[in-house]
């Protein structure tokens, strides 16, 4: 190995040996993967309105389909592997929410079912739910102004 | 297999695109600042919200499908709809009704599911 005498020749080092731009590969992993579950919803979805369902309902069945595939992977300790790997790709797909409100549900079922897992369920999901909700009650309040 | 058929390539294509951009601009978020996953995803669903309630996201879900309404985004866009079309039909009162009510399914789902598999899954022992 060559001797490394200034700051320029280390700086080099450090670029050659450190992975290169993990940002670039952690964006085309979420890319991916997140495009790929939402190709799974659109699939459902369109299998949904082929069986004759209208689009709200069809919706729904894919909401409810995903989270419930997004539940067994996580209670298989699979969706983790997932995630770590992927990144956003699983966290900002509602396979995300999903994952936050059974991963605790699991993880504190030693606090016991109603604090712990009745509890602890919401650490994540509650903020989504509270400013969800919160901003759709202004949005529904402005549009009965106009 | 008439379903295959009925598939639609094209636009499987564009929620396939739609819906990883979206989740790099989740990725950019993680990697760049340094809020938690917990945050982006509260950014995410007001975002959707906000733009749902502008209308502008209609126009997302009608271009790409599931590629808008899968992500975090696509749900606020949902609760912001359901607030609008409920007062639509019976008042000020539906903009508390509407919301959740649109997405009642989702949020039903992911409750029992997880208290399902609270049930059934062993916490895993964290290797030290």
């Amino acid at each position: 190995m060559e001797q490394i005498n200034t700051q320029k020749q280390y700086d080099k080092l450090v670029k050659e040996k450190s992975p290169n731009s993990p940002i670039l590969r952690d964006c085309f992993n979420a890319f991916w993967v997140g495009g790929l579950i939402c190709s799974i919803g659109q699939i459902i979805l369109d299998f949904c309105i082929f069986k004759g369902m209208d689009a709200t309902l069809a919706s729904t069945v894919v909401s409810i389909a995903l989270i419930a595939i997004s539940a067994l992977l996580t209670s298989l300790n699979i969706f983790n592997r997932i995630g770590k790997f992927a990144g956003a790709g699983t966290l900002i797909p509602i396979t995300g929410f999903a994952n936050s409100i059974v991963s605790p549900a699991i993880e504190y079922k030693s606090e016991g079912y109603v604090m712990g897992v009745g509890g602890k369920m919401f650490t994540v999901a509650g903020p989504v739910l509270v400013f969800g909700i919160s901003t759709s009650i202004i949005v529904g309040i402005i549009a009965s102004i106009f | 297999m008439e379903f295959i058929q009925s598939i639609d390539w094209l636009q499987l294509l564009r929620c396939f695109i739609t819906g990883g951009t979206i989740c790099i601009i989740g990725q950019i978020l993680l990697d760049k600042t340094k809020l938690t996953s917990a945050r982006i995803l509260v950014i995410f669903v007001t975002t959707g919200a906000i733009l749902g309630g502008l209308g502008i996201y209609q126009y997302l879900i009608d271009f790409a499908g599931a590629g808008a309404t899968v992500p975090l985004t696509g749900f606020g866009a949902n609760l912001a709809k359901g607030a609008i079309e409920s007062v639509k039909e019976i008042g000020l009162l539906g903009a508390f009704i509407g919301g959740v009510k649109a997405s009642a399914g989702g949020i039903a789902a992911a409750i029992f599911f997880g208290y399902i598999a609270s049930l059934l899954a062993k916490p895993k022992i964290k290797k030290q």
